[in-house]
């Protein structure tokens, strides 16, 4: 008998497609959190292939903590104007100016935890009631757990232990008013499928994903770039390094790895290789074994 | 070979990759989590930063060993009370294959999240201590690994080091599952004597068992073929969406989205529209990515019709010559999830492939003892963690299959029209 099968990464994209078209439908009101980085670019990707020919039918949103790299927001802004698509903007700034936030005290004061705030209070302006986000299960431990179809109470907040049971393909985003969903098409992508998948499909993807040389301070065994973000403490000083980056956040709180990949190919041997995970690098899980739970029971990404 | 060449021989075989989704059962003490890691540490997906946390909650803990479990205990009451309580999915590649484990607690709401696990996995192991042989819990895990219709059953005999690696210890219990399974519908039933905490038989083949001619249990999951598994005879298209760009370029377009849930359909190929029973021919079939000749499950793809009738949301696309079952009167097995039990005469929401309808419960058959398979006729109260059958009547006409014939048209969830939460799981008879 013929044999019909897919590849992995086939199987993945039509899930992630049947994910996407189900929110379209059983939503009124759904957004795509969009930050620029590579898994952001991949589900703008995949929404495109839910919906092709017709225009993606709903808008991207950035969550601007102002802590960009500028490499990200040019290529946001470029990938937008190609796709034609709506973009809204809202930032951590005008919400630290209009009282709703306050910024961390130190040395590197990381906006990461104020971005709720803001996410939160986006989504109350425009009524959202979906926001697509690119979280994988692999990137954390709280978010092995997490649902596709994750729902978030009134107040935005994400409770771990009265999760939906999730079976077969049936994705329940009953509400009430004043609810909203957070829904993870990417949930069982790993690092490597993601990179796998932009060379598939030859995406293109910000500059820093690739090798380049940028003045970096180490600091608590990470490689943060210069910033006007951060502030040098004693004997501290910036020193010019061959680096990549492997994922995209804050300027604040995203370590660099020393590398000499320049091309996607490159990147896949190096992340097959890899022994410490992309978020090993990321100042804002390392302040607590459960910093990525406690932030997102408030309403984190 | 160079570098360059060796790199675009790897990405090849990278891309050209299965996907095998399997669900482990069974408790701490069977070393489910010591097989777990052991399989993502020797495949490599263990990272030094995840080994450097657990080591570190292991000594805060006051553990001796690394505790391999908070590899997947990701949650804060998971750790400070040290039991598992939702289902985890991990991942891991080898060179053939890709790997999604939904690992299941073993004792706390164990139906519940067994269940869930097992609704999307092509495999189940079962894992048994080779000391205390072949005990309830195992049954019951085969038993709902059978109930979802999971194709494939590797037992793995584990803490064979304990049992100085003795054939007769596997022997007897291979023969005793066997003796139980005869009840079951599993058609591939795979058994391996293991040690996870030692390694025997799990990656590499074990030096002290010549006596088991069999392969390791990554090459077992590695080789074990799943591409037939899917229902490739009865086509079943559900309709997610009907795609209307409205644009200039495609005015008149009209794909019908979704994904194929059986069967293959190819473009020239006679359709019927159900509920309506409007028939029509495929045009073609459609992606951002170029026609394609034909589609089969599990891909997501858009259908265009040569005529323009009325389909919607809910709706199915189907060959005239085979057709699903078209009835509001339906049967079904239901495993409960929930606290409130359920209830008889009472109304419910379902959602069934992409249509939502009403329910009410007409008829609770019985449950089912799920330790020994028993129907209790006279012990009709479905609560958190029962398995049952029952009946219901639905507010509109449901396009379905039986479970055991479609995973996709014969599933359903039942929802609480008050708290909207997920309460039951059915698997229409």
């Amino acid at each position: 008998m013929y044999s019909y099968s897919l590849t992995h990464l086939k199987q993945l994209e039509s899930e992630a497609i049947f994910i996407m078209r189900e929110v379209a439908s059983q939503f009124e009101k759904p957004v795509l959190l969009f930050s620029g980085g590579k898994d952001s670019i991949v589900m703008v990707r995949l929404a495109q292939k839910a919906f092709w020919p017709a225009k993606v039918p709903f808008p991207l949103m950035h969550i601007d903590t102002g802590h960009n790299f500028p490499e990200t927001i040019e290529f946001r802004d470029r990938l937008v104007n190609e796709l034609g698509a709506d973009l809204i903007v809202r930032s951590v700034q005008d919400s630290i100016n209009s009282g709703k936030a306050v910024e961390e005290k130190g040395p590197n004061p990381s906006r990461n935890s104020l971005q709720t705030i803001t996410l939160l209070d986006a989504i109350e302006e425009f009524k959202f009631d979906a926001a697509f986000g690119g979280a994988r299960r692999d990137e954390e431990k709280a978010r092995a757990k997490e649902r596709f179809f994750s729902h978030r109470d009134e107040f935005g907040q994400w409770n771990p232990r009265n999760q939906r049971p999730e079976l077969w393909n049936l994705f329940n985003g009953k509400k009430q008013v004043g609810e909203h969903f957070r829904v993870f098409p990417l949930s069982n992508w790993t690092e490597m499928d993601v990179w796998q998948y932009i060379a598939m499909e030859n995406l293109a993807i910000p500059q820093i994903y690739f090798t380049h040389q940028r003045e970096i301070v180490v600091r608590d065994g990470m490689l943060l770039a210069k910033s006007p973000f951060i502030t040098l403490m004693k004997e501290e000083a910036y020193e010019p390094r061959q680096i990549r980056f492997r994922t995209v956040g804050d300027m604040t709180c995203t370590g660099a790895v020393e590398s000499d990949a320049a091309s996607i190919d490159a990147i896949i041997q190096e992340v097959a290789s890899a022994k410490v995970t992309e978020r090993g690098g990321r100042a804002d899980d390392k302040r607590s074994e459960a910093a990525m739970e406690d932030r997102k029971k408030q309403g984190y990404f | 070979m160079k570098v360059e060449e060796l790199d675009q021989a790897a990405t090849e075989q990278y891309l050209n990759m299965d996907l095998l989704r399997f669900t482990t059962a069974g408790s701490v003490d069977d070393g489910k989590s010591t097989l777990i890691g052991r399989l993502l540490y020797d495949s490599k997906a263990i990272f030094e930063d995840q080994m450097d946390a657990i080591e570190r909650s292991s000594k805060n803990a006051g553990d001796e060993n690394v505790n391999l479990a908070l590899l997947t205990d990701g949650l804060r009451d998971e750790r400070e009370q040290g039991i598992t309580i939702d289902v985890a999915y991990r991942y891991f590649a080898t060179p053939k294959r890709k790997f999604i484990i939904a690992d299941t607690p073993g004792h706390i709401q164990y139906t519940r999240n067994m269940v869930t696990g097992a609704s999307t996995a092509n495999l189940a192991i079962v894992l048994v201590d080779a000391r205390n042989g072949v005990v309830e819990q195992t049954c019951r895990h085969a038993f709902i690994a059978s109930l979802l219709r999971i194709q494939h059953l590797i037992v793995c005999v584990n803490k064979m080091d304990l049992v100085d690696y003795a054939q007769e210890s596997f022997d007897k219990i291979r023969d005793d599952f066997k003796e139980f399974s005869s009840k079951l519908d599993i058609p591939d039933i795979r058994y391996i004597p293991i040690s996870a905490l030692k390694g025997d038989n799990v990656v590499n083949k074990s030096e002290y068992m010549p006596w088991y001619e069999g392969g390791s249990l990554l090459y077992t999951l590695e080789d074990v073929q799943i591409s037939s598994d899917n229902n490739f005879v009865d086509s079943r298209f559900p309709i997610q969406r009907v795609i209307r760009p409205q644009s200039d370029k495609y005015h008149d377009y009209r794909g019908y989205a979704g994904r194929v849930a059986g069967g293959v359909f190819k473009p020239g190929d006679q359709v019927v529209a159900l509920p309506s029973g409007l028939t029509s021919k495929i045009a073609s079939i459609e992606t951002l990515d170029g026609k394609l000749d034909e589609a089969f499950a599990p891909m997501s793809v858009s259908i265009l019709l040569e005529d323009d009738i009325d389909i919607t949301r809910g709706d199915m696309l189907c060959k005239p010559d085979n057709q699903p079952n078209v009835g509001q009167d339906i049967e079904l097995m239901v495993c409960w999830l929930h606290n409130k039990k359920l209830a008889l005469n009472g109304k419910y929401a379902i959602k069934h492939t992409t249509k939502d309808v009403r329910c009410v419960v007409k008829d609770i058959k019985y449950k089912i003892n799920i330790n020994t398979l028993h129907r209790l006729e006279d012990d009709k109260e479905i609560g958190l963690n029962d398995i049952g059958r029952i009946q219901i009547r639905t507010t509109a006409p449901l396009l379905y299959d039986s479970y055991k014939k479609n995973r996709t048209t014969g599933s359903l969830i039942i929802i609480d029209e008050f708290t909207n939460e997920t309460i039951g799981a059915g698997m229409i008879i």
